[in-house]
C-alpha cells in the first residue's frame, strides 16, 4: 500500500471556486487535493456509501497531469484539478457503469458521455461514480440494487434520490461537486436532504448524450455542489449545444459567475400558493417563508400566484414517466449488452428470464404500470389524458413567468424520511416529488439550495424556477440569498 | 371496484416480456390499482382546449452531412455482448 504525505486533511472541505483558485496560485497542487477527497472517502464512505466505483488510479494520473502543465505554466482550465464525483448513470469509457441496477451490473461503456468528455477538457479530475436509485427511479436511493446511500446528517435516513450518492458525496466532503440526472427531482430533493445545492436545467440545456435514458422528455443533467457559485461553474461547463443530442438547445452559454452579483431590485418573486397548503411540515414553511422574506428585505418584490395545477402533476408524471421508461427499458434483452439469464430454452424465453431476472421491484412496477398507460384501450385515458394535462402545467408556469421573475417554493414536503419508511408504499413514496415533478413537466430549471434545520438538525431545501432558459437569473437569486446566510457552511461529520 | 385485475396484469407482464410469480402479481395488482385510482384525479380537469404535449421545445429534424464519421470498431461495440460469434452478437434459437 502507498502511504500518501503531506496530504492536507482539511483541502477536501473546500468549494470548487476556492480549490480552482488555490491551484491556479500555486498553494497547494491537483494531488494533495485529490489525496484529501480521498482519505476523505476511505474514513467514511465505509458508513456512508456515496460511491459504487472510486476510479483512484486514473484520478491520480489526472492530477498529476494539471500538476505538470501548471509547472509548465500552461493555461489550465476552469475545473483544473478539482475532484468531482458522476453519478453512475453517465457513460464512461472502460468504467464500469451500472446505473444502480443488476442488468448492466458488469457493464463496461466504449465511449464517453458528452458531460463526461466536457467535464474532463475543463480539466476535472473523475473520482468515482456514485450511488442511486436503479435506472433513477426512487426518491430515496434505497431502490439501489448495491444497498441504499446513507444521509451524511443521519446515518438513519435516506440521502433523497435518485442521486442521492452524488448528493451525499458532496455533502460529505467526499467530491467537491457531483453531476446528477433529474427526471422528477432527483437533483434537487436529494440537493435538499443533503443539505447541498442542486440545479436542474432546463428542459435541453445539458447534452443526455451518454446519459443512460430513464425517460427522454423529462431527462436532465444537474450539478451538485456545496454553493451557488460552485453551482454556477459546474453548470457552464457542462452546457451547450451537442450535436449528438438533437434536443440539445442551440443557444449560447452565458457566463453564469459573472452575473451573480447583480442584485434584486428588480425582480418580483412569486409564492404560488399551492406549494404552501396543508400536507408540508411546518418547519419547512417557515423555512421557505423566512426566505421569500430574507429576499424582500434585499428589495425584490413579492406576490401571491396560483399554480392550480399543481396538485395534478404527480398524477400526470406517474404516466408520462413510465410511459417512456418502458420504451427506454424494452433496450435490456440480454442481447447486446447488460445481463443474461444463465438459463433460456428459445429466444423468447431468454428475453423473458434477463429482464425478470435483472430488473429490480420498482423498476418492473413502472414499466408495468408505463405498459399499460400505453396499451390498447388505455392509452386515450391515461397517457394522453396526462400529455394534456402536461400542456396545462406548462400553460400555467408560463403566464405566472408573465407577473414573476422567479417563483420560490420548498423543494420537498419533509426533510429527509428513515430508511425504510416508505419503501412498501408506493404511492407515499411518490409524493416525496410533489414540488418537483412539475417543473420537468414544464421543462424550467429549477434549483435546490439550504434555507435552514429542522429541530432535528436535518437540512431544508429551497426552491427557486424560472423561465426557460433563465438559469441566471435563479442563480442570483441563489447567490443573494446565499450571501446573507451561513446554511451553505454547515456540514455534517458523519459517525 | 378494481381498476386492474389480475389477468390484466398478467396480460401487461407479457407485453413488457416480465415474468411474474404469484407473490408479484398480487403485489403489482394492489398497488398499479392504487396509482391508477390516484390518476383518476386527472380527469376532474377539462382539458378540451389542451393539445397533448409528449415534449416541451419544439422538435425539428436535426439535418446533416451524409458523410461518414468516425464511430466504435466492431470489436468496441461487441465489447459488452453476452455472447458473440466472429462479428455477430449470438442469441438462443429463434425458431
Amino acid at each position: 500500500m502507498i502511504v500518501t504525505t503531506h496530504a492536507d486533511m482539511s483541502l477536501h472541505s473546500l468549494t470548487i471556486h476556492e480549490a480552482r483558485d488555490g491551484i491556479v496560485r500555486g498553494e497547494f497542487t491537483a494531488t494533495a487535493l485529490l489525496e484529501a477527497v480521498l482519505g476523505r472517502i476511505e474514513a467514511l464512505d465505509g458508513k456512508v456509501k456515496a460511491y459504487l466505483s472510486v476510479t483512484a488510479d486514473a484520478a491520480r494520473a489526472q492530477a498529476a497531469r494539471v500538476d505538470e502543465a501548471r509547472g509548465r505554466g500552461e493555461p489550465l482550465g476552469p475545473l483544473a484539478g478539482v475532484p468531482i464525483a458522476l453519478k453512475d448513470i453517465f457513460c464512461t469509457k472502460g468504467v464500469r457503469t451500472t446505473c444502480g441496477s443488476r442488468i448492466l451490473e458488469n457493464f463496461v461503456p466504449p465511449y464517453n458521455a458528452t458531460v463526461v468528455e466536457r467535464l474532463a477538457e475543463a480539466g476535472a479530475v473523475l473520482v468515482g461514480k456514485t450511488n442511486m436509485d436503479e435506472f433513477a427511479m426512487g426518491s430515496s436511493c434505497e431502490n439501489s440494487a448495491f444497498g441504499p446511500t446513507r444521509n451524511p446528517w443521519d446515518l438513519e435516513r435516506v440521502p433523497g434520490g435518485s442521486s442521492g450518492g452524488s448528493a451525499a458525496a458532496v455533502a460529505a466532503g467526499e467530491c467537491l461537486g457531483a453531476l446528477g440526472t433529474d427526471t422528477g427531482g432527483s437533483v434537487r430533493q436529494p440537493a435538499a436532504n443533503c443539505g447541498v445545492v442542486g440545479m436542474k436545467p432546463t428542459y435541453g440545456r445539458v447534452s443526455r448524450y451518454g446519459v443512460v435514458a430513464f425517460a427522454s422528455s423529462l431527462d436532465q443533467v444537474g450539478p451538485l455542489t456545496k454553493d451557488v457559485t460552485d453551482c454556477a461553474i459546474l453548470l457552464r461547463a457542462i452546457a451547450g449545444h451537442d450535436p449528438r443530442d438533437s434536443t440539445s438547445i442551440p443557444e449560447a452559454v452565458p457566463d453564469y459567475e459573472a452575473s451573480l452579483r447583480e442584485g434584486l431590485s428588480d425582480l418580483t418573486i412569486g409564492l404560488p400558493r399551492e406549494y404552501f397548503g396543508e400536507g408540508t411540515d411546518p418547519e419547512v414553511l417557515a423555512a421557505v417563508r423566512g426566505a421569500a422574506e430574507s429576499l424582500q428585505s434585499m428589495g425584490a418584490k413579492t406576490r401571491e400566484v396560483s399554480l392550480a395545477t399543481t396538485p395534478y402533476a404527480v398524477a400526470a408524471y406517474y404516466l408520462i414517466a413510465p410511459a417512456e421508461a418502458s420504451s427506454n427499458l424494452a433496450r435490456y434483452d440480454g442481447v447486446k449488452y447488460g445481463y443474461r439469464t444463465a438459463e433460456a430454452v428459445d429466444l423468447l424465453d431468454m428475453y423473458v428470464r434477463t429482464r425478470s431476472e435483472g430488473f429490480g421491484a420498482e423498476v418492473k412496477r413502472r414499466i408495468m404500470l408505463g405498459t399499460y398507460a400505453l396499451s390498447s384501450g388505455y392509452y386515450d385515458a391515461y397517457y394522453r389524458k396526462a400529455t394534456s394535462v402536461r400542456s396545462l402545467i406548462r400553460r400555467e408556469f408560463e403566464e405566472s413567468f408573465r407577473e414573476c421573475d422567479v417563483l420560490l417554493t420548498p423543494v420537498a414536503p419533509t426533510a429527509a424520511f428513515r430508511i425504510g419508511e416508505k419503501i412498501d408504499d408506493p404511492l407515499t413514496m411518490y409524493m416525496s416529488d410533489v414540488f418537483t415533478i412539475p417543473v420537468n413537466l414544464a421543462g424550467i430549471p429549477g434549483l435546490s439550495l439550504p434555507c435552514g434545520f429542522t429541530r432535528e438538525g436535518l437540512p431544508i431545501g429551497l426552491q427557486i424556477l424560472a423561465r426557460p432558459l433563465a438559469e441566471g437569473t435563479i442563480l442570483r437569486v441563489a447567490h443573494a440569498y446565499e450571501q446573507a446566510h451561513e446554511w451553505h457552511r454547515r456540514r455534517p461529520e458523519p459517525a | 371496484m378494481s381498476k386492474i385485475t389480475r389477468e390484466e396484469v398478467l396480460h401487461v407482464a407479457n407485453l413488457a416480456r416480465l415474468a411474474l410469480s404469484e407473490d408479484e402479481v398480487d403485489r403489482y395488482a394492489r398497488q398499479l390499482d392504487d396509482i391508477l385510482t390516484y390518476a383518476d384525479k386527472l380527469n376532474e380537469l377539462d382539458t378540451a382546449g389542451a393539445e397533448p404535449m409528449a415534449h416541451v421545445i419544439p422538435l425539428e429534424t436535426a439535418f446533416r452531412e451524409d458523410r461518414t464519421t468516425p464511430s466504435l470498431e466492431v470489436d468496441e461495440s461487441l465489447s459488452n455482448a453476452p455472447d458473440r460469434s466472429g462479428n455477430f452478437f449470438k442469441v438462443p434459437k429463434i425458431i
